[in-house]
């Protein structure tokens, strides 16, 4: 088969209930369900699955690695964003 | 306590550990060959969640037996005769097609099967069907898809589909064969009464081949034998190579 036919598509696990899903890999397939059903022959072998998504890879909209200094630089300079100046009382614990 | 002999039981788990064993052997050959990575490891799953079952299945007929036997002098001691898998699942791979149509005719079956078996009296029988519908459905689920795609795809996936339909629905009849051990098992509440099962495969099968455009094969004179150890000529070597290793180091492990 051919690419044209089965396009790429990426896919993303959810191991557990609460987690978020996470990127797994790619493959072929040439609709929806296929892909649906390689992704679970594929990724999940090893009970690491409760639920699937897939998406065509072609349908995914990415940040263009030219941009990195104007899309990302800026926030390097917004250190009061990070949470380390206030402190946590000992009686709330970890959080 | 000693396990009583049970012939029939013995028989029974035989027989559907063999269908399983031999269709997953089937897959198998699959192995290193098939049209695509992602489809290599769909056809590795699925042959494995059989040759599970089987495994599990000569386990009980092992004891059930009580001399001794365990799952592998069950699977790889035992001549072609004494095999009594149905006859459909011993037909070959030939094209993707073929074993598409093969396995949706089996998991056709064997989804109400073991959903059905899960009442069974015989405790163990019922504990793997339990595990064994959710693999039959999914199994199911993926040839229909198969061959709803190669039915409504090109010309030649069409054509290769129509011609494994025609080829391979004289072995179906097997699939609802009722004889004496069945029968047996069927009135002490522990088999499965395969007739019952024929509206859900129908509308199973019926529903897919719709959807694929594909026309329901003609009913014609149908072939069995299988379950008396009347085989094709196909069964004998497929277990000359799946029984090598046994055969040239009896007791060989690894």
């Amino acid at each position: 088969m051919t690419t044209k036919t089965t396009p790429l598509w990426e896919v993303f696990i959810r191991s557990r209930n609460g987690l978020a899903h996470k990127h797994a890999g790619s493959l072929h397939a040439a609709d929806a369900e296929q892909a649906l059903q390689a992704a679970r022959d594929v990724y999940t072998r090893r009970g690491e699955g409760q639920s699937i998504w897939v998406v065509r890879s072609a349908d995914i909209v990415a940040s263009d690695p030219k941009d990195k200094d104007e899309m990302f630089e800026p926030t390097a300079s917004k250190i009061y964003r990070h949470p380390t100046f206030y402190r946590i009382p000992d009686e709330v614990g970890n959080m | 306590m000693a396990i009583p002999k049970d012939k029939a039981l013995f028989d029974y788990a035989v027989r559907l550990a063999d269908d399983q064993l031999v269709l997953g052997h089937r897959l198998s050959e699959w192995c290193g060959r098939a049209p695509t990575l992602e489809e290599e490891l769909a056809l590795a799953n699925m042959g494995l969640d059989l040759i599970g079952q089987a495994r599990s299945l000569y386990a009980h007929a092992g004891e059930v037996e009580g001399e001794g036997r365990d799952e592998d002098a069950l699977a790889y001691l035992r001549s072609e005769r004494e095999f009594t898998n149905m006859l459909l699942v011993e037909q070959p791979n030939d094209d993707f097609a073929h074993t598409m149509v093969r396995q949706l005719f089996h998991a056709a079956f064997m989804a109400p099967y073991w959903e059905a078996m899960t009442g069974s009296a015989d405790a163990t029988l019922s504990g793997i069907a339990g595990k064994a519908v959710k693999e039959a459905r999914y199994h199911l689920r993926h040839s229909a898809e198969w061959i709803v795609r190669l039915g409504d795809g090109t010309q030649e996936s069409h054509a290769r589909t129509r011609a494994a339909l025609d080829h391979l629905w004289v072995f179906t009849g097997e699939l609802f064969e009722m004889d004496e051990t069945a029968l047996s098992l069927l009135g002490r509440g522990v088999a499965v009464d395969a007739r019952a099962l024929k509206p859900a495969w129908d509308s199973a099968v019926d529903e897919t081949l719709a959807r694929a455009g594909l026309d329901r094969p003609a009913e014609i004179a149908m072939l069995s034998g299988g379950r008396t150890g009347r085989h094709s000529e196909h069964l004998g070597h497929l277990l000359a190579e799946m029984q090598y290793m046994q055969r040239a180091y009896p007791g060989m492990t690894w």
